[in-house]
């Protein structure tokens, strides 16, 4: 396979457990630098395992994949950590440490540099305060994940996720647990983090209106196969659209 | 109520002096918990099956320690120690030779609590952990420990409690403390408003343990 830029490259990827269950088959796709990609199917179709694949909590079976130019199964576990360090992950449940705060969580993401990537404390406590004003927390530095409602600890999750400046954003299913006015601001906050950061965006999802408010592209996966990717409109106006509004459209009001 | 206060005139001091063992005894026997017992909870909860560092032989060999030091009934473990008692200290009678068993039952006991409590912590967190490049020693200090401290301190306060209970019978090797204390000049001497009321500050020890235990443990706590 020739070298490329793109960020994250798959060709005949597959994985197999170790009970013999296929759970991808020859997989072929490249993510490029700075899109939003979305990936999308019904339990079942394979979205966990590629996800696990990228975070390399699962090695491939077979194929090569390519990582921030690195085949995860090949790295020596420091290499592992350093490129995992490049890499923010959002989760569905979120996983915020309940006993520390909302800035402490934000901070672990620069605490666990090494003492030559080490940043100073007040320097990390600027970036990580920019990083919760960015996501639209800013005065809630102190609270403890308990006192927030579910889109404000997700958001948490995204600013812990952004504060190291990852090159890849992973997100899995972001906004499942979430209600549709909170699931847009969500969104809207995922298109930002790509605009501004220029981070490259993976989301994925079982929820079709994720993948036409934000993906440039999708790729549609079921029985652990890739069936199609497919290139979308970015659906722009959401954003302004109230509750009831959508509700009066939706339901044809 | 005169004999009892005659009773506590004459035994006051061996009452104090025994309150003293009984403390010594628990102090001695929870450091060693918190020093040997959480490290050992932690590693039979990182090195278990589908866990953060799995090993089967660390493992089993921690399992085993803790399952087996619990199994024991307490006074034979006491009379089983002997030889190594015997070879730590030079004697096997007295408060800290009596202690020296009493700290193998704290770390055991403590063990499991703290693997039990680790085990409860949403699965989540040793993930993100590991999704965020942690190594081995950040993931338990900085994501695995300050989820489990409110835990951590309430199951220290059942195990004084258990502790203070395993302690009353190391009369048997000359430990003292307050249960021999009981037994010694309540029972054996039939003065029972003595042994009664040495119940009753044994009763009050617990229940102040465990109201400082609780109120702390709710402090740390922002769940």
């Amino acid at each position: 396979m020739p070298p490329t830029d793109d960020p994250i490259t798959l060709s005949g990827v597959g994985v197999t457990y170790s009970g013999g269950a296929r759970a991808l088959v020859d997989i072929d796709l490249a993510v490029t630098s700075g899109e939003i990609f979305g990936v999308i199917g019904e339990s079942g179709a394979g979205k966990s395992t590629l996800l696990s694949l990228l975070t390399a909590e699962v090695g491939a079976t077979a194929g090569t994949v390519r990582v921030l130019g690195h085949d995860p199964a090949g790295l020596s576990r420091a290499a592992l950590r350093g490129l995992r360090r490049r890499i923010g992950v959002v989760f569905q449940g979120v996983h915020l440490l309940a006993n520390r705060t909302v800035r402490q969580n934000v901070a672990l993401a620069l605490d666990l540099r090494g003492p030559r990537g080490r940043v100073p404390a007040s320097e990390r406590r600027g970036a990580v305060d920019d990083m919760l004003g960015f996501v639209g927390l800013a005065g809630r530095e102190d609270a403890y994940p308990s006192q927030l409602s579910g889109g404000q600890r997700q958001r948490v999750g995204i600013a812990r996720a952004l504060v190291a400046r990852p090159d890849i954003l992973l997100c899995d299913e972001p906004t499942s647990s979430l209600d549709a006015t909170t699931t847009d601001g969500v969104l809207t906050l995922l298109r930002e983090a790509r605009d501004r950061f220029g981070t490259t965006v993976v989301v994925v999802t079982h929820d079709l209106t994720v993948v036409r408010r934000i993906c440039d592209r999708v790729a549609l996966f079921a029985d652990g196969r890739l069936r199609e990717i497919l290139s979308v409109e970015p659906d722009a106006g959401f954003a302004e659209e109230t509750y009831l509004d959508r509700a009066r459209r939706e339901l044809g009001a | 109520m005169t004999g009892l206060g005659e009773s506590l005139g004459r035994r006051g001091e061996d009452l104090l002096e025994a309150l003293g063992e009984t403390g010594y005894m628990l102090v001695v026997s929870l450091a060693a918990a918190v020093v040997l017992g959480l490290p050992l909870g932690m590693l039979v909860y990182l090195t278990r099956r589908g866990g953060t560092a799995p090993n089967r032989v660390v493992w089993w060999v921690g399992n085993l320690f803790i399952n087996i030091v619990r199994s024991f009934p307490f006074l034979l473990l006491v009379v089983f120690l002997i030889p190594v008692t015997r070879l730590v200290y030079g004697t096997t009678f007295g408060t800290p030779a009596a202690t020296f068993s009493l700290c193998f039952v704290a770390v055991a006991i403590y063990a499991r609590l703290v693997e039990q409590i680790l085990r409860e912590i949403n699965p989540g967190i040793p993930r993100v952990a590991r999704t965020m490049g942690a190594t081995l020693p950040q993931t338990i200090v900085r994501f695995l420990l300050p989820e489990a401290i409110p835990g951590l301190v309430y199951a220290l306060t059942s195990a004084t409690i258990s502790l203070l209970s395993y302690s009353t019978v190391l009369g048997v090797v000359g430990g003292g403390g307050i249960g021999d204390f009981a037994l010694r000049y309540g029972y054996q001497e039939y003065d029972y408003p003595l042994m009664y009321f040495t119940i009753a500050v044994i009763l009050a020890v617990v229940l102040i343990v465990q109201s400082i235990g609780h109120r702390l443990s709710v402090r740390l706590d922002h769940r």
